[in-house]
């Protein structure tokens, strides 16, 4: 293991997040460690994609820290940084991973310039290495090499999540943020998108904060659990500890409601 | 000089208000400076911006050139021309070498300019990221940044699907390694006569009301891939009318049998050649009988 893993990659104290009045975060604290998953779930309103909006420096922390350890083992305190730093953050140690690919892709241009746009961004000027990079990813992601030049409409569903996978991972970020990657989609793609992403997250050991309502989906993909209910985080811990033995009477009650087929 | 318009048709706290923003604009090579742009007494989309920013800059002591597409003679030309010669009295030209301010849409003259002359760039759209982002807040946020990636994202859309960069004209370029910018929509052909141009070049935009502004001697750089390097336009003609190899050429139909004819788009340079002297080259001349 290398020495930054003795460090978490992530750690966040107290963190709050109003809009109005109203705290949608209130005093959510962990630590994320490389190459670590952290499921969060709640129901809707429970402020599970505020807290990632203001981890991934999209929307503004009102109170709290949450520091980042970059490549360079230097910690950087999100709720202090200003936007320049946290959008480089952003297209080059950082993935976003939104729930609908309409958010996370340019639907004007092909396959291959969408998984090529953030190697360009960080300085690749070789049309004929970024177009070869970007077939290797959509292969890796089982798109297959002839789609590079498809424009994203007129892919299916699930092909538009992998291209906003492959988009974000082409350029090895450290951290990656998914917000509902497999919502909207039917089960068996679902399947297929977690096994992959499963995959991809051991392989590249990233460590990712994942926002899902879905329970199974974080069973699979987590290795911890921060359960969220009115902006508070409940109970954090293990997933499995969490969904096999919830302590608090919200995760009980959330853990129960899960149907049973 | 028409009786009742002040100097330069424009109002003495227009010109300074439109002096403040270039003053700005040269201080910041490439940044769009917005200005309070004025109702001209023609369309938008006929050189308002333009017509402002020489209003704003032109005195007694100019000599003033209009060219529109390269060509002194066409009506959008010699109508600036006029409005000008007709509120301020300065002289006219039609030599390039001549003149001190050179308004100008969709052309740099042949005639390698020199210090001490201003080019006036008729702008119709002058954000670069326009047709790649739509929000206006977002394309400035993203040259605040300097985060263009999505321009080479166009780019390498043109190589992968023409072959090779069919950005022909408004070719985007980088402004002392900060800023990008849209040069009005020259030919790709000007591109190079940006780059360290001894001359001031100044963009109006009178629709969208921003001012930008490359200073003398300033690098501009036209964006590329390493394996697909800009190029400029080749003809495999020659002028028709002064022969030259070495200029921007306009294809021309000349009847209705499909028979065309290529002659230098820059008026003023094709005639000073025909008036040393040079003629078409011979072949040409066969191919035009």
């Amino acid at each position: 293991m290398s020495a930054s893993s003795d460090e978490p990659i992530l750690r966040v104290e107290g963190l709050r997040k109003n809009y109005g009045s109203r705290a949608v975060c209130d005093g959510i604290s962990f630590d994320l460690w490389p190459g670590e998953v952290l499921a969060v779930v709640g129901e809707s309103g429970a402020g599970k994609t505020s807290l990632l909006k203001c981890l991934s420096g999209q929307t503004p922390i009102d109170a709290g820290h949450a520091f980042y350890r970059n490549a360079k083992g230097r910690e950087i305190d999100i709720a202090a940084s200003d936007e320049t730093l946290l959008k480089r953050l952003q297209r080059t140690e950082w993935g976003l991973i939104h729930q609908n690919p309409r958010d996370g892709l340019r639907f004007g241009v092909s396959a291959g310039a969408n998984v090529g746009e953030r190697l360009m961004a960080l300085g690749a000027r070789h049309y004929g290495n970024i177009r070869h990079e970007a077939g290797d990813w959509l292969q890796r992601l089982e798109i297959s090499g002839d789609r590079i030049d498809d424009l994203p409409s007129k892919f299916s569903g699930g092909m538009q999540q992998r291209l906003q996978i492959a988009r974000n991972l082409v350029t090895k970020p450290r951290l990656v943020f998914m917000d509902e990657p497999t919502g909207g989609l039917d089960v068996s793609v679902q399947a297929r998108l977690l096994d992959l992403l499963r995959v991809l997250v051991r392989d590249l050991g990233l460590a990712a904060v994942l926002v899902t309502h879905d329970l199974a989906v974080a069973r699979l993909l987590g290795d911890r659990l921060l359960v969220m209910k009115d902006g508070k985080a409940v109970e954090l811990g293990l997933v499995d500890q969490v969904l096999d033995d919830p302590q608090t009477p919200y995760a009980q009650l959330l853990v129960s409601s899960v149907l049973q087929i | 000089m028409i009786e009742g318009y002040n100097f330069a048709y424009l109002d003495e706290q227009t010109k300074r208000m439109i002096r403040r923003a270039l003053l700005k604009a040269v201080a910041i090579p490439g940044y769009q400076v917005p200005f309070a742009s004025r109702e001209m007494p023609l369309p938008y989309g006929w050189g308002t911006g333009g017509i402002q920013v020489t209003a704003a800059i032109v005195g007694r002591s100019d000599v003033l050139k209009v060219i529109d597409q390269g060509a002194d003679d066409t009506t959008n030309a010699v109508s600036i021309r006029r409005l000008f010669a007709n509120t301020t009295d300065v002289a006219t030209t039609e030599r390039t070498q001549d003149a001190t301010i050179i308004q100008t849409r969709h052309r740099i003259p042949e005639t390698p300019l020199r210090e001490g002359q201003i080019m006036v760039f008729q702008v119709p759209i002058p954000e670069p990221l326009r047709w790649l982002e739509p929000r206006e807040a977002e394309t400035r946020r993203m040259h605040a940044h300097a985060d263009y990636s999505v321009m080479h994202v166009k780019l390498y859309e043109d190589v992968a699907r023409y072959g090779h960069i069919a950005t022909g004209y408004d070719y985007p370029v980088v402004v002392d390694g900060r800023y990008l910018m849209k040069p009005s929509p020259i030919p790709k052909f000007d591109n190079p006569k940006l780059d360290r141009s001894p001359a001031l070049m100044l963009f109006g935009a009178g629709r969208e009301k921003r001012i930008y502004a490359v200073p003398p001697y300033t690098a501009v750089r036209s964006l590329d891939f390493e394996d697909h390097p800009f190029r400029i336009e080749k003809w495999d003609e020659s002028c028709a009318l002064c022969g030259a190899t070495d200029s921007f050429l306009d294809e021309i139909v000349v009847d209705d049998r499909n028979k065309r004819m290529f002659v230098c788009s820059d008026s003023d340079y094709c005639q000073t050649r025909r008036a040393h002297g040079h003629g078409p080259a011979t072949d040409s001349q066969e191919a035009a009988e």
